[in-house]
């Protein structure tokens, strides 16, 4: 984490910026939740400033003051159409604790972490697949015609076929839980509000020995394509960092509940084992006055040097072991790559992405044979309190739902820490790092340009919150003064064309 | 066991956002019509499994708000095409119909997109009187649209819309 001359993250603020010409990658859109990234470049286009800006969503307490917390559930769904499953079993940890129930019934957990699950596997499903593979597979400077899917059927026929039906298989692990797949509800405060239906289980279970072979087929894809080049892999955005995760108590890999954990880039343990209810003495906020994103950090460490990384990498890196026997092989043999130390490429991701993959088809697997997720005590509860935390992890690393209630029930006071804010410094210094050695001094051009993508991919955004609607604009890129006089544009449409003009 | 029904309307959009809640407050009005052989779909975005659901169906119809759309709607045939998105979360409709055309190796059943102007997509607010007049004149084309579900009525619909069709790469002013 240094910030020595030598550093790419000596990038962060330039010493004297109105005196460079600044490049803006950005994905025009009118709403929130999109990434711009601005660069700075001197008149030999060497790269003096790199940052990454990303638009947090916004209005998120004004939504939630004042409804009743058993609203909350349902309510926060509508935070992110890619992740409302997250947000919904976060909100539902959350409102156990207003009724006492901080420990749910056997098969109540079962049912929530089933749901859980299928929601791993169809988001780590669509990432790899349809957004990730392309450029691992073909490199980030090949023509776009070719960098996409249909580049990828050609070299992997079945691939896209298996993408759609493992997202399918997903999905249908939620609506069994949640009645629909999308919008359903499975929380309620202190269990779930349904008992598994014996059919779906049956159905389920037909295809989970093929979801689980196709998540092996997936991981050994991830792998070979990771190890095929590894002198490109120690270079491409990589950096040392600290992780964040949930842990369960015997230290093994868990997605749902467990303790937070962090360790630094050494491997050695910050804190371990850290009731989420407190996360506030261990994790603090920084605001930067160029991004909405707020910057997570450990408050042990402050917030220049405390700043960590979560999602797949992290908790690959961060657990002991994995529950589940094929991915937990695939775990020795990430570490094995690393000769044993912590990975810390920002393209592993992709690779660790894939070992959760496994494990959730496991998971799922696991989940339905066992006879308490067909169990029908569903609800219980103990001793009320009027504020409550609820952290899982998310598809896209820790995510954090805190919220206060009066008498009444009302919320009075809520805070969310998302994935992708967790990431915020982390995305920031692997765009830097790309930037840093593949921008400086060269002419800009599409395919380079597109590094700085496929580093950002690498952590899978999510663009929470924000409205879908058409319209969105194509990446747009412009170079522009330190003026504001606009030198040059570059636009990338949505056809996958290129302009310059 | 009988079939999916012939007429898929897929709407999405975020009920929470403003403007965004145009996609599902249209689909509501899709499925009051009681249409025999109308199945609606919402979804919050758009992704590939949808493809899954555009089996068997003879027309398939997407609404939606937009940014880009003159006031109060446009209404186009959709073709197959790759997505270039950077994000998961930004897949449109053609790529919907493409993954169709890979999955299925064939070509997806004829598409169409009616799609409507939104103005204000805050977290928490109602829709706009802009949109909610959108949302009306979208809603009599949509009956029309239902009240006669023949692709050669609908490509002839499409062919008449005196507006441009919304293109994926224009800018907005």
């Amino acid at each position: 984490m240094s910030t020595s001359v030598d550093s790419p993250n000596r990038l962060e603020t330039a010493a004297d910026p109105r005196s460079l010409r600044r490049v803006v990658i950005e994905p025009l859109t009118r709403v929130e939740g999109h990434g711009k990234v601005t660069i700075l470049l001197d008149e030999e286009g060497r790269v003096h400033q790199v940052r990454l800006h990303v638009v947090e969503f916004r209005g998120f307490e004004r939504f939630i003051q004042g409804r009743t917390y058993w609203e909350i559930p349902v309510l926060v769904q509508r935070l992110c159409g890619i992740c409302p499953v997250s947000h919904h079993l976060a909100a539902g940890k959350a409102i156990d604790m207003f009724v006492g129930a901080r420990r749910l019934t056997p098969s109540a957990e079962k049912i929530r972490r089933l749901m859980h699950l299928g929601q791993i596997y169809q988001s780590h499903a669509l990432h790899f697949y349809y957004l990730a593979s392309p450029d691992l597979l073909f490199g980030f400077d090949a023509e776009v015609s070719k960098r996409n899917v249909i580049g990828l059927i050609a070299a992997y026929p079945e691939v896209a076929v298996k993408a759609v039906k493992m997202r399918a298989w997903g999905q249908e692990v939620i609506r069994v839980v949640a009645g629909k797949r999308v919008h359903g509800v499975a929380c309620i405060p202190g269990g779930v509000n349904k008992p598994l239906d014996p059919t779906d289980r049956e159905t389920l279970l037909r295809d989970a020995d093929t979801m689980i072979a196709w998540a092996k087929e997936a991981v050994d894809l991830s792998r070979k394509l990771y190890l095929s080049n590894p002198e490109f892999q120690e270079k491409f955005g990589v950096f040392p960092s600290n992780y964040l995760s949930l842990v369960r108590a015997d230290g093994g890999l868990d997605l749902y509940d467990g303790g937070l954990r962090a360790r630094d880039a050494s491997g050695r343990t910050i804190f371990d084992h850290v009731d989420y209810f407190r996360y506030r003495q261990y994790v603090d906020e920084q605001v930067k006055p160029w991004s909405y994103m707020k910057f997570p950090f450990i408050r042990s460490l402050g917030a220049e040097e405390g700043w960590y990384r979560v999602g797949p990498l992290a908790r690959v890196n961060n657990c002991d072991f994995i529950p589940t026997p094929l991915a937990e092989a695939e775990r020795k043999e990430f570490r094995n790559a690393a000769g044993g130390a912590l990975q810390h490429a920002s393209l592993a991701y992709h690779w660790a992405r894939t070992i959760e993959l496994l494990h959730a088809g496991e998971g799922i697997k696991e989940l339905l044979l066992d006879p308490e997720t067909s169990g029908r005590e569903l609800v219980t509860q103990g001793e009320p309190a009027r504020e409550g935390v609820g952290v899982v992890e998310a598809p896209r690393g820790t995510l954090f739902h805190h919220f206060k209630i009066d008498e009444q029930g009302l919320i009075t006071k809520a805070n969310l820490i998302v994935a992708t804010t967790n990431n915020n410094e982390a995305m920031n210094r692997a765009v830097r790092s790309v930037a840093a050695n593949y921008l400086d001094g060269r002419q800009l051009t599409e395919g380079l340009l597109n590094h700085i993508e496929v580093a950002i991919r690498a952590y899978d955004p999510c663009l929470s919150c924000a409205t879908h609607a058409l319209g969105k604009m194509p990446l747009h890129i412009e170079l522009v003064e330190a003026n504001g006089a606009v030198i040059d544009t570059l636009a990338r449409n949505g056809d996958g064309s290129f302009a310059r003009g | 066991m009988p079939g999916p029904a012939p007429l898929l309307v897929i709407g999405c959009g975020n009920l929470s956002r403003g403007d965004d809640a145009l996609g599902p407050e249209l689909l509501r009005r899709a499925e009051a019509l009681r249409a025999p052989g109308l199945e609606v779909l919402e979804d919050f975005q758009l992704q590939i499994e949808l493809s899954l659901d555009l089996v068997g169906r003879e027309l398939v119809l997407f609404v939606d708000a937009s940014v880009a759309a003159a006031a109060p709607f446009e209404f186009r045939r959709l073709h197959p095409a790759r997505d270039e998105s950077w994000s998961t979360h930004t897949l449109h409709p053609e790529a919907v119909l493409h993954v169709f055309q890979v999955v299925q190796r064939r070509e997806p059943p004829p598409a169409y997109l009616l799609a409507v102007r939104g103005e204000a997509f805050d977290l928490g607010k109602p829709l706009s009187e802009a949109a909610t007049r959108n949302l009306a004149a979208a809603s009599a084309f949509l009956a029309r649209l239902v009240g006669d579900p023949r692709p050669e009525a609908w490509q002839a619909l499409a062919a008449a819309a005196t507006v441009a069709p919304t293109s994926m790469a224009r800018e907005r002013e």
